[in-house]
């Protein structure tokens, strides 16, 4: 019953949100309801066993209502279910209007995500990957930045093609089963010739690439990182992007493993080209969510492309790494805002000498940006470590191109805290303040977690053990 | 043992955390008391640990908890005690006791808040060293490494309004990282191949290895020792590092950091000298090091930069005993090193603090009367480097230069003429300094004092460890006992011994302390005297700019990548694969106006479309009937 809670939490509570009047009402409510979520989901993630659910659904078409829940799930459900409180709660000063439509697509959203995490049926997993990016669409349109309309339309049309080249795969597989049914278990047990394999890989890799973003599927990304709100670009790339990491180690892998094998290493190729492509774009970026946005790309290249290496060591790394860039990548977006409320730009250039006016939001940033550069003690280098390991027992020569992004990462991350914090202030950084609480505050949570992980990285690494590729 | 060790390493993380925590609530006082009492109490410590393993005890490895357990890794958060790191931790927390205690004096100027934030850096930074230091593996080795690499990016840039100093502490942290790729790249090659990265396992299945792993293993680890100890090409850093505060260089340069590589290959002596290879690229890299930046340090004004280019020059020479095999001589230089560097940084600091900030020896001159007891233990500092016996310099640069002469006569060469640079270098800034005319203004000569005796004791403390300091490790030949060299044995395997026979160390002796006594004569016959230093010109205008090493980096490699950055931003996201996709919108809506032509209301065309359709329908059912059964069947 508890997965099932756990969609059904942030559903209820959402769809309630759109009756509610005033703002603060409905902030309080989203707050509240997103931390009994985080409840639910730690006695999941604390309980020793796998969780499951399973009712009838559509018995026609042979998809249930089934979920199931090993350690990747818990750990994914828990990153969905704390992020929604931090956010809400970092932009807990921020105020929109029909704050209740705001929250409750919010928490639409989440209740997708929850889904895309639990679904054991392939057409309920497409059903609440769907439920997940809908609202976003709104979100991003009605919410966002000037360009928010021309974004939209091109988010739309990339998730759009990789939704429905999913759907294509869903129901390609779905005619191959032998028991005409959508789970899970049956794709895994599927018997496909390699021509078979190869044309639902590609439907399958192609709807995932884009989403997490793999090079060259990514221009979508900056641009609604860059217009969506920030509580908005929080969740997508903080949770959002990881249904594609993880569709990727519970829907393809396991189902393709001969196509796999033939394209893993073109995969790789492209996931590293990504990750220095992504890197030396970051260095010339000006706005400091567009940084961000790059800085995300390079790193989910390499989790993508430790997972096709296959080997033990680096889906280990992927698995840590897909939490551990969830909250790290957060707390950026945290003090990206911050300053932007602060100084009125996001331009680099623009920006200086805003640790004088703002000191701890500059020592939690420079903490968070260590995490981003993957220093050890925090928890991106446990992740890094593990998958680097795996693609350089893959391939040494591979592994070692990718290591450039560590030099570059820290390139224009310290370029990033020089021009943005250091040095002396300018007109726009003349009258900053120290941001208010709930940021503070949420950004030390954060920071916490940061160290702890990464100094005893164990429960993250305790809670995925065993959850292999099939 | 355990609880020893982690009290080493905690109380100074300790004092991090409360006087950066609590930077707003200290006083001077009770902030600088915090910090020095933190690396005191390591330092006594240390001690202890030290004593226990000259009386005996055995080198021991204490696990406190699991890092990384997976299935596939297990990684011990473990360190590792032995002769080598006990050295260590004497070493960086002695020095690094000094360092704080004068620090607290000469950091003064700066706000109650800044103050303790400087002092947490510093814990910080000897925190890392010794995890550095203490680690049982290469991962712990590394947390260390790259901890150390953050530390010097804070302090280097401490003054964080002055943009010039957050370049340069980027640029410290970036050429690490450069460096630390390599050594991430020879972990990841351990573990490949051997499951782990413990020092004990590693060495334990050295001959598990084949060669051609051996050899890529101990280059890379030796890339990331490059960046760490400032070895070409990655080295420009550390002259750049000096826009941190004095005292912090002398952190830098003297106990940790910069040594931090010559551990390492210590460490790993059993790899390298498995690796024959190695050691000659070792080798090379080590005297060209040594010989280039003394070039440069030739003709540097600014008193800090003399240092910075020295140091290089220093390290180029342990790297040297490392390639030829003497790990003990070139740790011994380790040891001497620390003590007359950290005592010229602190004593140069004791100069600009003098001058209200001037660090340009062009203006200076005469300060011996004003600046007694600055100018007496930089004296010592220098004879010591200059290695001129019986001072500490004498006998480790000796052992490195005999272990050189044994392998390679052209190897000894080459470091004599190094000597020879170095005792130049050292005493022209000296001279400039302290001996002639002052040649400040006015104001700047009525301000000039001795610093207080927080700062003074220091270099009290150091410069006698620099003149006495190379006893524990006087060559046989001279009737000595290589009390150091004993001590390490358990770690370092002892080298053969030398096969020279004494007349020839004789020689050899002499001729480098000859070589030396003439440079320092001639550069203070030259340079005493002089009113004003002339502008340079020709090649002297090639080294006061460094070769002009960092332009050639900016033409090749920075701006090119840049270009390429501006390029994919530029050209390929927006004209490429924005292009790609817009086009794919365009062509849709191309396409759809095409098709509502197709929508012309006209019946016929209609019934057109609708006989096409059901061909096609027609066709695929005919073509492959299991499609249309399947249709009906599932579906209907």
């Amino acid at each position: 019953m508890i997965p099932v809670l756990l969609i059904l939490f942030p559903l209820v509570s959402g769809l309630l949100s759109f009756f509610i009047k005033d703002e603060k009402t409905a902030k309080i409510w989203a707050s509240f309801s997103s931390l009994a979520t985080v409840v639910v989901a730690l006695i999941a993630a604390l309980s020793p066993a796998d969780l499951s659910f399973d009712a009838a659904w559509l018995p026609t078409l042979g998809s249930r209502f089934s979920l199931g829940m090993d350690g990747m799930s818990k750990m994914l459900t828990l990153l969905t279910a704390i992020s929604f409180p931090l956010v809400f709660f970092s932009t807990y000063k921020n105020s929109y209007t029909n704050s209740n439509s705001f929250y409750g697509l919010l928490l639409l959203t989440q209740a997708g995500l929850m889904g895309v995490f639990l679904s054991t049926d392939a057409l309920l997993f497409y059903f609440f990957w769907e439920l997940a990016l809908i609202p976003v669409y709104f979100l991003c349109s009605i919410w966002g930045g000037e360009k928010r309309i021309a974004v939209t339309f091109k988010f739309f049309i990339y998730t759009f093609i990789g939704s429905l080249m999913m759907l294509a795969g869903i129901i390609y597989l779905y005619t191959q089963t032998t028991d005409a049914s959508f789970a899970l278990k049956s794709f895994y047990n599927l018997h496909l010739s390699i021509s078979q394999q190869a044309v639902g890989f590609w439907l399958f890799f192609v709807a995932f690439a884009i989403k997490m973003p793999i090079f060259p599927f990514h221009t979508w990304q900056p641009d609604a990182y860059e217009q969506s709100p920030t509580a908005v670009t929080m969740i997508l790339s903080g949770v959002m992007v990881k249904m594609g990491i993880y569709a990727v180690i519970r829907w393809l892998v396991p189902v393709f493993p001969a196509a796999v094998s033939e394209y893993g290493n073109l995969v790789i190729i492209l996931s590293v080209i990504g990750m220095l492509y992504a890197s030396l774009i970051a260095i010339r970026q000006d706005d400091v969510k567009r940084l961000i946005a790059y800085s995300s790309i390079a790193h989910i290249g390499l989790m993508c492309a430790a997972i096709f290496v296959k080997n033990n060591i680096g889906l280990e790394g992927t698995m840590i790494q897909m939490f551990n860039h969830g909250i790290n990548v957060i707390g950026l977006w945290i003090v990206a805002d911050a300053v932007e409320k602060q100084t009125g730009t996001r331009k680099i250039s623009e920006l200086g000498g805003l640790a004088q006016k703002a000191p701890t939001l500059a020592i939690l940033l420079v903490v968070m940006a260590l995490a981003n550069i993957a220093l050890p003690l925090t928890n991106a280098f446990i992740g890094e470590f593990l998958m680097f390991n795996g693609l350089f027992q893959y391939n040494m020569v591979i592994a070692a191109v990718a290591g450039v992004s560590i030099i570059l990462a820290a390139v224009y991350t310290l370029n990033m805290i020089q021009r943005v914090f250091y040095g002396n202030t300018v007109s726009l950084t003349a009258n900053a303040m120290e941001s208010n609480g709930y940021v503070q505050t949420t950004l030390i949570i954060l920071v916490i977690v940061v160290i702890a992980l990464g100094i005893y990285p164990q429960p993250l690494l305790q809670l995925t053990k065993g959850v292999l590729l099939h | 043992m355990k609880t020893l060790l982690a009290i080493i390493v905690l109380l100074p993380f300790l004092g991090f955390l409360l006087n950066g925590l609590f930077r707003k609530h200290g006083t001077y006082k009770s902030v600088a008391r915090l910090a020095c009492t933190t690396i005191l109490s390591s330092f006594i410590a240390s001690a202890i640990v030290f004593g226990m393993l000259s009386q005996g005890t055995t080198a021991e490895t204490v696990k406190y908890f699991d890092f990384i357990n997976t299935d596939s890794i297990k990684i011990p958060f473990a360190f590792q005690i032995d002769h080598l790191s006990a050295m260590f931790l004497l070493i960086i927390t002695g020095i690094g006791f000094l360092i704080h205690l004068y620090s607290s004096a000469y950091m003064k100027d700066e706000e109650p808040q800044h103050y303790a934030r400087y002092f947490a850096y510093l814990n910080l930074f000897i925190f890392s060293m010794l995890l550095l230091v203490l680690g049982a593996n290469y991962i712990i080795m590394f947390i260390g490494w790259e901890g150390v690499g953050l530390c010097s990016y804070l302090l280097i840039g401490f003054w964080f309004k002055n943009d010039n100093f957050n370049y340069a502490a980027k640029k410290a942290f970036i050429m690490n990282r450069i460096g630390d790729l390599g050594f991430l790249l020879a972990i990841f090659w351990l573990i490949a191949r051997l499951g782990n990265a413990n020092y004990a396992d590693v060495f334990a299945n050295v001959h598990n290895l084949s060669q051609t792993d051996i050899t890529a293993i101990t280059l890379l680890l030796f890339v990331g020792a490059m960046g760490k100890s400032a070895q070409i090409p990655l080295y420009t850093w550390l002259p750049d590092a000096m826009a941190g505060p004095t005292p912090v260089s002398a952190l830098i340069h003297a106990a940790t950091m910069v040594t931090a590589g010559i551990y390492m290959i210590a460490r790993s002596n059993v790899l390298y000298s498995a690796a024959e290879f190695t050691q000659h690229i070792v080798v090379i890299v080590g005297l060209t090091t040594a010989l280039f930046s003394a070039t440069i340090a030739i003709k540097q004004n600014d008193i800090k930069k003399v240092l910075a280019y020295s140091t290089v020059s220093q390290l180029g020479y342990m790297f040297l005993g490392l390639g030829v095999g003497a790990y003990t001589g070139a740790v011994f230089h380790v040891m001497t090193h620390a003590f007359f560097k950290a005592l010229l940084f602190l004593g140069a600091g004791s100069v600009i603090h003098a001058m209200h900030h001037e660090q340009d020896i062009r203006k200076m001159g005469g300060l011996k009367k004003y600046l007694p007891i600055t100018h007496i233990t930089f004296l010592l500092g220098c004879i010591a480097i200059s290695g001129i016996p019986p001072f500490s310099g004498f006998f480790s640069k000796d052992e490195i230069l005999a272990a050189a002469y044994e392998k390679n006569p052209v190897y000894w060469g080459l470091g004599v003429a190094g000597a020879a640079m170095t005792a130049f270098y050292m005493f022209r800034l000296y001279a400039t300094t302290f001996l002639g005319k002052f040649r400040g203004t006015q104001d700047q000569e009525h301000h000039l004092h001795e610093s207080p005796a927080a700062m003074t004791i220091p270099l009290i403390v150091l410069a006698v460890l620099s003149v006495i300091g190379g006893f524990v490790g006087v060559p046989e030949v001279l009737g000595g006992k290589h009390l150091l060299g004993e001590y390490l044995s358990t770690v370092i395997i002892p080298e053969p011994h030398h096969a020279l026979a004494h007349n020839t160390e004789y020689m050899l002796m002499g001729i480098s302390v000859a070589v030396a006594t003439i440079a320092i004569l001639f550069a203070v016959s030259h340079y005493s005297k002089k009113p004003q230093l002339e502008d340079a010109t020709g090649l002297g205008k090639v080294l006061e700019n460094k070769w002009y090493v960092d332009e050639l980096y900016n033409t090749f490699i920075v701006n090119p990548l840049n270009a390429l950055g501006g390029f994919f931003k530029n050209i390929v996201e927006k004209s490429g694969i924005d292009g790609f996709v817009n086009g794919i919108g365009r062509f849709v809506n191309y396409l759809s106006r095409q098709i509502r032509l197709v929508q012309s209301g006209q019946v016929g065309g209609y019934i057109l479309m609708m006989v096409v359709s059901v061909v096609i329908i027609l066709f695929i059912w005919i073509h492959d009937g299991e499609i249309y059964k399947f249709l009906v069947t599932k579906l209907f």
